[in-house]
């Protein structure tokens, strides 16, 4: 690159790379710090004024806040489900876009502690969950696993922040960086010991509830079936998250990050743990509509209520579950980009959907005969707030691209 | 959180729950030390040979 025309960070870019001018970086940043600073002030007026500026009440405690929180977190299981696939299985391809679902789970993890910490209303207690821990608790087994899994995620993109042009100079944080590498197989099998169990639990919190027979499931031992379905829908949608937003980084940066094999690996797999797990909801869903039908609440009961008719059970499953599924297992239908893009955005869209049903549907639906159906619709501050996170991880997705070498094919690609 | 607070219930639950949450936080935290560790031992290692090979 001609060092006059060269950008005047570029002495912290990773080696051998072109980006664009500092001035339209900064143009960028700033422009996402204008909605960025709307979420701020709702999240400012939450924690000022308390949650009655939302719309969140005592018929619905779960809201838009907590179908995102498990959403982001499910979305963020590429994290650990590739590094799984790394450093566990050994799939040395996937060496190439692991670093990057490393920055796409910390920011889900991030944007998922954020929202719960707007959503507890009162922060300056968001410690007794820790200090007086109830241990019988799903959501406390969440709140522990979440915790300690971010911290895993921030010491899986340390190694990454070390590499860094400049810092990597440091003869003690280049040999901190090349250790941690050596140490991460270990760190990634506690990320899926973490994982499977906070990724499960979430799950378990609607499953359990069996005074709501929309959402109670039997189950194995104190885990319903919910659980392992939380799990599989998160692994098979994950990977398809991280291919969705390097589709879009690439976009942005107007070149080609990863080669398309190891897009190809992951979308496979992707498409075979859909196409399994959308055998288990179903049996699951007809075991669920026969045993609730014997205990008096037939399958019309939990869809009589509007917008919450069988369109939800037909779009979750067939829409955003069939079809995406179909795309990725075939090769020819996944090789070609838009219908694989368009794959992965159906998969993503439909774990918000599950999520959404699993959390403010099944409050929707009345369960004692005097029981009204109320409807929920979040308001102004609940969205700002929780596309706050988006803003937020979009600026570190920038930085991060900038200046960390996170796509190791990028140079082979890229010749300047 | 701690078996000598008050609520702390001796109870098999509480030691799993409590027992897995302590041992991933000091497996993090005996990783980090020891990548740490290793580092620093390089970098002095290193400043001896080159000091070595100067003389």
């Amino acid at each position: 690159m001609n060092p006059v025309s060269a950008p005047f960070d570029s002495a912290l870019f990773p080696k051998g790379v072109k980006r664009c001018k500092l001035k339209w970086f900064l143009f960028w940043i700033a422009v996402l710090h204008g909605p960025l600073m709307v979420g701020v002030i709702g999240a400012i007026m939450c924690w000022g004024l308390a949650l009655n500026v939302t719309y969140l009440n005592n018929n619905y405690p779960f809201g838009l806040w907590i179908a995102a929180d498990l959403g982001v977190i499910a979305l963020g299981a590429g994290a650990f489900f590739t590094g799984f696939l790394r450093y566990i299985v050994n799939i040395e391809e996937l060496k190439n876009i692991v670093n990057y679902a490393v920055v796409i789970g910390v920011i889900c993890y991030a944007s998922a502690q954020g929202i719960l910490g707007i959503d507890i209303g009162q922060p300056l207690r968001g410690w007794f969950i820790f200090w007086h821990a109830n241990v019988h608790s799903m959501l406390t087994e969440v709140a522990f696993c979440i915790t300690c899994y971010f911290m895993v995620l921030c010491i899986e993109y340390l190694p990454l922040i070390l590499e860094n042009r400049q810092i990597n100079k440091l003869g003690f944080f280049h040999g901190m960086a090349h250790h941690l590498h050596g140490a991460m197989p270990t760190i990634a099998a506690i990320g899926v010991f973490l994982s499977f169990f906070h990724q499960g639990s979430l799950g378990g919190v609607p499953g359990v509830l069996y005074g709501r027979p929309f959402a109670y499931r039997e189950g194995f031992l104190v885990w319903p079936w919910t659980f392992f379905l939380f799990v599989l829908s998160a692994i098979a949608c994950g990977p398809c998250f991280t291919i969705l937003i390097t589709w879009i980084t690439e976009k942005c940066a107007q070149k080609r990050l990863v080669k398309r094999n190891v897009i190809d690996i992951l979308a496979r797999i992707s498409g075979r743990l859909l196409a399994v797990y959308l055998v288990l909801k179903t049996i699951d869903t007809v075991y669920w509509v026969t045993i609730a039908g014997k205990v008096g609440a037939p399958l019309s009961s939990f869809y009589v209520n509007q917008p919450y008719g069988y369109w939800v059970l037909v779009t979750e499953l067939g829409i955003l579950g069939v079809i995406p599924a179909i795309i990725l297992l075939i090769e020819r239908a996944r090789q070609n980009e838009n219908l694989l893009i368009l794959a992965c955005v159906l998969n993503c869209a439909g774990i918000f959907m599950n999520r959404w049903i699993m959390t403010v549907q099944s409050l929707a639906v009345p369960v004692m005969p005097f029981d009204k159906f109320i409807s929920y619709h979040p308001n102004w501050v609940e969205y700002a707030t929780t596309f706050l996170f988006v803003w937020a991880g979009a600026i570190v997705i920038m930085l991060s691209y900038r200046y960390l070498p996170i796509f190791p094919q990028e140079r082979e690609l890229n010749p300047l | 959180m701690f078996p000598f607070v008050f609520e702390w219930v001796p109870e098999a639950t509480r030691y799993v729950f409590m027992g897995s949450t302590y041992s991933v936080l000091i497996s993090l935290v005996i990783i980090l030390h020891y990548c740490a560790i290793r580092a620093f031992l390089d970098l002095i290692c290193k400043k001896d040979d080159h000091d070595n090979t100067h003389h």
